[in-house]
Formats: structure tokens, sequence, C-alpha cells
């Protein structure tokens, strides 16, 4: 059976970076894989996201709406944005942390309250304060790193070798930081 | 080995597997990464060209003097290059010659739909369509197969869920594949009319092979899973087919798509009681089956535009809808693209905009493409590549027609558009003695498909130091008289120039000259040229700041207004210290970190 993770976020917060760990780990475990994105202009500050489909034999890389098994949310609206991909009994992991658009940055319009109860109301979810943590570790960006490890640990997918995947994806001189973000990530 | 591949990666390594010795493109989303690719490979020479057109001549050329070649563009780029295009179909190649064109259903980034294999019909020449990273990497193989089997170009087409999604891929060895020799063949390569008159029979002769061929190969082929009802389908839409109909359907697969098999598709016709067509784009398959007396079903169900998805499959032939989650709209506000922390075009438009009703502007595509966007609001219409300083120029022409219409038309197109094909347009506004106000807003790099080399970078694709195009030295020598480059980040400057522009009766270049802020490789003498780039950073003052928000008018996503305090900030992490934001400030509330009083 096909299984299906959507990964969404704002450009800049390593979005296609995890991406890319799950599926080296998912390769590496044996399974068909396929994973699309669309970019071009989000790298300016926009919304982005990657999806992952993995199982015996994938055909479509695009996940529909409604039929996404897991949610991951690296910034708080943009969970609330893309949440209609998710199945009704999917898992929800969102990071708690605002990132302002353009339209809130000038107080034009408030970042939106309340995201968390009305996301917590429609579906299982898991909210984690990756981002604090990442900092707490030494750099703000493992924070995707981090949220693998929730990953793994609430969609039980012990099964794969998340660290050999932070090793062939991650530049060296960050490897270590990233598996320490990943094991914390598993504790929370 | 098997590798996770983009479709793009997968075509720049059949590229490599291939042999292939030359490639060219201009950047374009979605089929930027075929060259980026192709590029790292040390076997072939892989240039950027200025524009399409000049992309696929090179690769014409390097054909004809016996390697094999690739060019490679989004759709609209075969728009650029359709010129070469249709008398290379004449001449055919010695080398094989492959052109990639890359189509956009759905127009995620791009300014129109349109459906590239209609130039396969109206060039007369062979196209292939994969559906997934790896057929995309074998199809190259047999892409240059082909070329050299009916001496043809051969097209292949992709969409963006080929180019962009990634699947698994078995890598091969290169083949080793030698330049062929080069002889001169007046009768083949020179396109005079008496010639040409010639190799039009040629065509004809070649494309009764291919219909032979077509309904002979296994790119076409019957997924038979013994059932009453049949889909025809190519590209992308056949793995979306089999994630909503499965085995439920017989599957006639498309993947050698010009010109179509007669045959098969008359006997996959015949031997259903119901057939869809599933393609994206025009029913160009649909048509073709009409044509030859079949009911099929297509364009009755399906839309005529955006990607056929699974779920879009789904409605249309089992009328299933999946349920899902809503999204409360209270809860999400849009997350626009904006021009980056330090970007250099924000100063230009910021002064351009301010109180200056008398201006029409003629936008272009590229990064101050964004201008359209809050706060600036700039940019009256935008069409193609190349097109602002020419729209400009027809524009300024008829308002200067009417008596009770003063307006000054402001053309803007960033370097790498100039080099493209503004540089053509420009050279049009001078020798028709028009009066508009051109510029060039020179980032040093072509912005908007993540910071490619053009002419006027310094480096070449693959890392090699280039010869720098001197803008402002073109454009003299183009026979403008009044040219003057500027730094965009300078307010003051920006101001004088547009109104010492606005003055003049004639027409009139601005260069803004600034490198992009993700621009990645640099010379020495930049670090002179532009002082202090990008090496500091400002502050508010927030004692002074009077929350009058007047800096958010330069519309910089470093600036973060507190609605509690009512006061500005500068995010640390972002603030490239450009200074436009505090220049702007009426209460000197923004300083320079470090040179804080």
């Amino acid at each position: 059976m096909t299984q299906s993770i959507k990964l969404v976020g704002v450009g800049g917060q390593g979005t296609i970076l995890a991406a890319k760990v799950i599926c080296d780990a998912l390769i590496n475990a044996g399974y068909d894989v396929k994973m699309s994105e669309i970019h071009g202009m989000s790298q300016r500050g926009g919304s982005v996201s990657s999806e992952i489909r993995f199982g015996d034999n994938v055909f479509s890389p695009v996940i529909e709406k409604g039929k996404a098994d897991v949610l991951i949310a690296f910034e708080l609206m943009e969970a609330e944005r893309a949440i209609d991909y998710l199945s009704g009994d999917g898992l929800l992991i969102v990071n708690n942390h605002k990132i302002n658009s353009m339209v809130t940055l000038n107080g034009k319009v408030p970042y939106p309250s309340g995201i968390v109860e009305d996301l917590k109301s429609k579906v299982h979810t898991i909210v984690i304060n990756a981002s604090e943590q990442a900092k707490a570790l030494g750099n703000a960006k493992v924070m995707n790193i981090m949220m693998l490890g929730a990953l793994v640990n609430a969609y039980q997918l012990n099964n794969l070798d998340i660290e050999a995947a932070i090793e062939h994806t991650v530049k060296e001189k960050y490897i270590g930081l990233n598996k320490k973000a990943f094991n914390k990530g598993k504790e929370l | 080995m098997r590798k996770l591949l983009t479709g793009n990666e997968a075509i720049a390594r059949g590229a490599y597997e291939a042999g292939v010795h030359f490639a060219s493109a201009y950047p374009g989303t979605p089929s930027t990464e075929i060259l980026e690719n192709v590029g790292l490979y040390d076997e072939i020479i892989a240039e950027w060209a200025p524009n399409e057109k000049v992309a696929l001549e090179t690769v014409i050329g390097a054909s004809i003097a016996g390697g094999r070649a690739l060019a490679a563009m989004k759709h609209v780029g075969v728009n650029v290059a359709a010129d070469p295009l249709f008398t290379f179909a004449y001449t055919g190649v010695n080398g094989g010659a492959v052109l990639i064109s890359a189509d956009e259903p759905g127009m995620h980034s791009s300014q129109n739909e349109q459906d590239n294999r209609n130039y396969a019909k109206f060039a007369k020449i062979p196209m292939l369509e994969p559906s997934s990273s790896q057929e995309a990497k074998d199809m190259v193989k047999i892409a240059f197969e082909l070329s050299e089997r009916f001496d043809t170009i051969v097209m292949i087409r992709l969409t963006t869920r080929v180019c962009h999604s990634k699947s698994m891929v078995t890598l091969e060895d290169r083949l080793t594949v030698q330049p062929k020799k080069y002889e001169k063949n007046f009768n083949k390569y020179v396109a005079v009319p008496a010639i040409g008159r010639q190799l039009r029979h040629k065509v004809e002769d070649r494309l009764n092979k291919l219909k032979i061929f077509t309904d002979e190969t296994n790119l076409n082929m019957v997924v038979d899973n013994n059932q009453s009802k049949g889909v025809i389908v190519s590209g992308m839409a056949y793995q979306f087919a089999q994630e909503a109909l499965g085995d439920t359907v017989n599957y006639l697969k498309l993947g050698f798509t010009h010109p179509l098999p007669k045959e098969k598709i008359d006997d996959f016709c015949q031997q259903h009681e119901t057939v869809y067509v599933i393609e994206e784009n025009d029913p160009y398959i649909e048509s073709f089956a009409k044509e030859l007396g079949h009911k099929v079903i297509g364009r009755d169900v399906f839309p005529y535009t955006g990607e056929l998805t699974p779920d879009v499959i789904r409605r249309a032939i089992l009328s299933q809808n999946i349920e899902s989650l809503t999204v409360n709209e209270d809860k999400v506000v849009n997350r626009p693209p904006t021009f980056c922390s330090g970007c250099p075009h924000r100063g230009f438009f910021y002064e351009l905009g301010k109180k200056r009703k008398k201006i029409i502007v003629a936008g272009d595509i590229g990064c101050y493409s964004l201008a359209v966007g809050q706060p600036y609001d700039m940019m009256d219409w935008l069409i193609c590549m190349g097109a602002a300083y020419s729209t400009g120029h027809g524009a300024q022409t008829i308002t200067d027609l009417k008596k009770d219409d003063d307006r000054r038309l402001v053309s803007v197109m960033g370097d790498s558009t100039f080099f493209h094909t503004g540089i053509n347009s420009l050279l049009n506004t001078v020798y028709n003695g028009g009066k508009t106000i051109n510029i060039i807003l020179d980032n040093r790099i072509t912005g908007m498909t993540g910071q490619q080399d053009n002419p006027g970078s310094g480096y070449k694709l693959q890392g090699d130091s280039a010869q720098i195009g001197d803008i402002k030295a073109i454009c003299k020598a183009l026979g403008i008289k009044h040219v003057k480059k500027i730094n965009p980040n300078d307010l003051d400057e920006v101001k004088a120039t547009i109104n010492w522009a606005l003055e003049l009766d004639e027409m009139s270049v601005i260069i803004t000259n600034w490198p992009c802020v993700l621009k990645k490789r640099y010379k020495e003498e930049d670090f002179e040229t532009y002082k202090d780039m990008w090496q500091t950073q400002d502050t508010v003052l927030q004692d002074t700041c009077t929350g009058c928000k007047a800096c958010l008018r330069s519309g910089c996503p470093s600036l973060v207004f507190d609605k509690e305090k009512g006061k500005m900030s500068i995010d640390k992490t972002t603030c490239v210290g450009c200074d436009v934001c505090l220049q702007i400030c009426p209460f000197d509330a923004i300083v320079k970190v470090g040179e804080t009083a």
C-alpha cells in the first residue's frame, strides 16, 4: 500500500532538505519512492511544500487532497493552509512557530490566532516547540531534522535509518548537529 | 546503481549516458535544472545562452559539425527558438540533436499554458513523452538513436511533474561516441529556396517512415488488465491515471507521440467498449483518434486546463469526490512572494512609485515582476521576455497622439532579459526615434530562476571566468545618447535620475547596478566596485521610532512592526544593510549597526 507524507513550511526553513533525508532513508529501507515539489517563486518568502509517496509500487508523485497520511508543518499557519491534504484519520505534526508574511509584517492584518485549537479540533495533532528546542541546541535551522525525529516516533518509522540518511544528505560539518537534533526530536 | 532523480536530473543523466558532447539552454521553470545538472558532467560542454533561439542555434551548429547536442527550454522558450527549429527540421542532423520542451499544465510559474506537442506536429519532427524519471533518462538515449537513424532533430516533451518530481532511476555507463566527421554538403544544409523545396520532400518521406516506426515501437504499448474499458494516455497523465483507475481499465500508453500510431489506436479503440483519452493541455491525441473516426471520450469529461491529477480523473470518470478536511480561512493569510531583504530592485521601485502619476510602466519577466504586488503596485502590463522596451515604445507612440495624455512610458527589465531579447527591442526604439525611459535592473545574475550566470555575471555555467558584457557600452554603441548607471540603493541618486529622464524629450536608459543578494560568485574587483556589499546591518533606534511605518513602503521583509509597542524593528537574521529603509525614515530612527550615536 502506498503511504503519503506532505511537508509544508516557508521558504528557507529547510522543507525540501528534510524531505530529501526521509526519501534517502526510505530508499535504503527498500521502498519504491516518489517525491514531488513545486518551486520557483516560493523561495522568496512564500509557502513551500514537498510531497513524498512510498510503498511497493508508487504511481502518482502527487498527493491528492484528503489523502495524506501525515502532514508535517514547519510553521503554524502553513499547517492550516495545507490541512485539506490530510486524511481525516491522518496525523498532523506541527512546529509551534509563527513566521510573518508581508501581509502581517506591516501590521495591516494580524497573524491569525487560535490555529492550534482549530487544528486539534479537526484531526489528531502533535504540537512541538521545535524552533525553540533547535535554538537551544545552538542552531535554529536544525528545526527541520528535529521534526523528523518526531515523525519517526509518532508514525512508527523506526525501521528507517535516518542517521545514515543525514550523513548522505547534509553538509559534513553539520552532520553531528543534525543527528543531535534528530534524536532530540524523537524525545519530544 | 539506482538513484532517486528528478525528471530534469534524469534528462541530464541521459545526456551523459548518450555520449552528448554539447548542451545549451536559457533557464526557465520548469526546465532550468536540466542544464544545471548537465553542467556537473565534465565530459559535456554545457553553456547558458542569452536566449532559446541562440541555444538551439548553437546546438544546430554542434550537430552539423558532428557532435551529439541537446537544447533545453521551457514551453514559451520554444516560441523564441521556433525560427531555426523549423528549418533544422528540413536539413536534418549530422551528430544527433535533441530539443527538450518543458510544458506547464496549470501554470505554476508561467505566463501561459501551451501544448508544445503541437510544435512537433507543426515542425514535422518526431516526439517522445516520458512519464517518469526512468523513462526521461531512457528516452534521451533513444532520442539520439532516432535522431541519427531518421536524420532529424527529435523533441522530448516534459511537463512540470515529470521535471520536478523524483522517482527511481537505474544508472548506466556513458556510451563512447566520437563526434562524426563533417563534410561540406551544400544540398543538405544550405536552406536557400531551391534546396528548401527539395528538403520539403525529404521531410514528408521521413514522416512516412516514422508513421511505420510509431506503430512498431514498444514506446507505444498496451497494458492489458483484461478489461472492457480502455484509456489512451501519455506523459505524467499515465501515472495519474494508474493511481486513479488502477487495473480497472486497459491502457494504451503512448511514449512516442509524433507521429501518433494509427494502427495501434485503431485496434485499441475497436477492442474496447469505452475509450477515454487522458492527456494534459490540448486534446492532441483525442483529435487524432476522432479524425480516425473513433468515439473516444476526452474533453467531454475532462477540464480543458490544469493538471489531470488523480482526483481530477476520479471526479471525471468515476464521479468520485474524496472527502477532505476544510481549511479555516480565518486562520490563514496570504504569503505572497516578495523581493528579498536587500534586493537591489527595491530602492528603484520605491522611488519610481512615489507620487508619480504621470507614468505608465511596461513590465517584463523576472524578479522585478514581483513589483506588481504591494506595496509597489508598479506594473501596467507584462507580456513576454524582452517585450518591455518594445511594448513601451508602441504604447508611447499612441499616447503621444492623444492631446489630453502626456504620460511617459517607463519600461523595466533585468540584465538577463536585456541580453535575452531586450537588446533587440531597445535598438528598435532608438532606430525609430522613440522617447521611452528604459530601465535595466542589473543585478548581475539571472535571479528569478535561481541565480544562473549570464553574459553580465562574469562566470560561465561550469564555473569558468567569463568576459562581462558591458551594458552601458552596449547602449552607447546602439546609439543611445542618454545613458546613466546608478546605485539603486542610493535613493537620492535614483530620484534625481528618474527626474532627469522624465525631463528629457528623447529616449533614455537608466542602468541600476548592484548585485543580487543571492549571487554566489564574485570577482575580486566586485568587492571594490560594490563597497561594503552585504557586509553591514541596519537597526531601529526604539526611542526615536514613532511607529509611522513610512519605512514599510520599501516593502522589505526584514522590517517588522510590533503592534503592542507601536514601533518598528529589523530582523537581524535577514537584514543585509542595504540602507534603503534608513533613507526613507523621516525621523532618522534607522541607523547602521556600529554607527549608532
